[in-house]
């Protein structure tokens, strides 16, 4: 199924978690929030929010700034 | 001599100095600066991660120190992107505080008064520790003062100007206006800059481009160091009055015939 991650189109495997995504995807969960579709996903909800045709996802992660 | 602590919220520290993580030319140098400023609160920003590249984020980095991280709104243009952000910050799980900006004009990056306000409401009622960006404006921070805000923070100059304190008078009014910590933010191009804040009577100064945009920035982080130590030391001293004429260091009397 296709999904819009930090702005561009993936398509990634049916019957994803959000934990299971991030895994697809590689990344540090200790390091990361996660939006779905404007709507934070809270770290311990990852196991058990689905992902879904169409969602749009921000993950953000800290940045040097000032 | 007491130690002096700097208290926001519930937290304490006691390096009055906090700073960016931003414009350094390799993560190393920013760990080096930051252990040679003595800080231990640390800003940073929040932004996109990397999907498809480098996954190595500066939370790796700052992993191997120890320090308190600020995480700012930087970027963020209303209050609706500042709250979202902070929330976004918050639940990267690491800090509760945030340095809130709200920008009004790229020119300046002078903050949006009204919508700071609006945005710092929301957070303060949220449970955040806000530290709002600031003009030097007495009457703004009394504002954000009286909706709980946990500190405020008026910039010295433009974010980025190495200016100075523009205007010492309208941060002194401030200091007198406010209780919660005075921290000034933005401006700051020199060791002197930041000794002149803390001797007015701030309670702290942040800064990052004073640091990161030196030709040596770990020995400017140094000379910051010592230079918010010393603008402390000598506010807590009581400074001299200013006069206009001479008055002798040495006795006048049993002089030499």
């Amino acid at each position: 199924m296709r999904i819009k991650v930090n702005g561009k189109d993936y398509e990634v495997p049916d019957g994803l978690t959000v934990s299971l995504m991030l895994e697809f995807f590689k990344i540090n969960k200790n390091y990361v929030a996660v939006e779905r579709n404007k709507e934070i996903v809270s770290r311990k909800d990852w196991e058990y929010v689905m992902v879904c045709e169409g969602d749009v996802f921000e993950i953000v992660t800290f940045v040097g700034g000032g | 001599m007491t130690e002096d602590y700097l208290v926001i919220g519930d937290k304490k520290f006691k390096s009055r100095l906090f700073v960016g993580t931003g414009k350094y030319s390799t993560p190393e140098m920013m760990l080096g600066a930051i252990e040679a400023s003595g800080a231990e609160v640390v800003t940073v920003a929040i932004r996109r991660m990397n999907i498809e590249g480098q996954k190595r984020t500066i939370l790796d980095y700052l992993s191997e120190i120890s320090c308190t991280i600020l995480p700012n709104t930087a970027g963020c243009y209303t209050a609706e992107e500042a709250i979202r952000t902070a929330r976004l910050a918050r639940e990267l799980g690491l800090s509760n505080m945030v340095k809130l900006e709200v920008i009004g004009d790229q020119k300046t990056l002078f903050p949006d008064n009204e919508a700071l306000l609006e945005a710092a409401r929301v957070l303060v009622k949220e449970g955040f520790l806000v530290l709002p960006y600031t003009n030097d404006d007495p009457v703004m921070a009394k504002k954000l003062e009286d909706i709980g805000c946990a500190a405020v923070m008026p910039l010295g100059a433009p974010i980025g100007s190495g200016l100075g304190i523009r205007n010492p008078y309208n941060i002194k009014i401030i200091l007198e206006t406010v209780k919660v910590p005075v921290i000034v933010d933005a401006g700051v191009g020199t060791a002197s800059d930041a000794s002149f804040a803390m001797e007015l009577g701030c309670a702290g100064v942040l800064m990052n481009t004073g640091i990161a945009g030196a030709k040596d920035p770990i020995k400017m982080a140094k000379a910051m160091k010592l230079a918010v130590e010393a603008g402390r030391l000598a506010y807590l001293a009581g400074r001299i009055p200013k006069k206009l004429y001479a008055s002798a260091s040495s006795p006048m009397d049993n002089l030499i015939e």
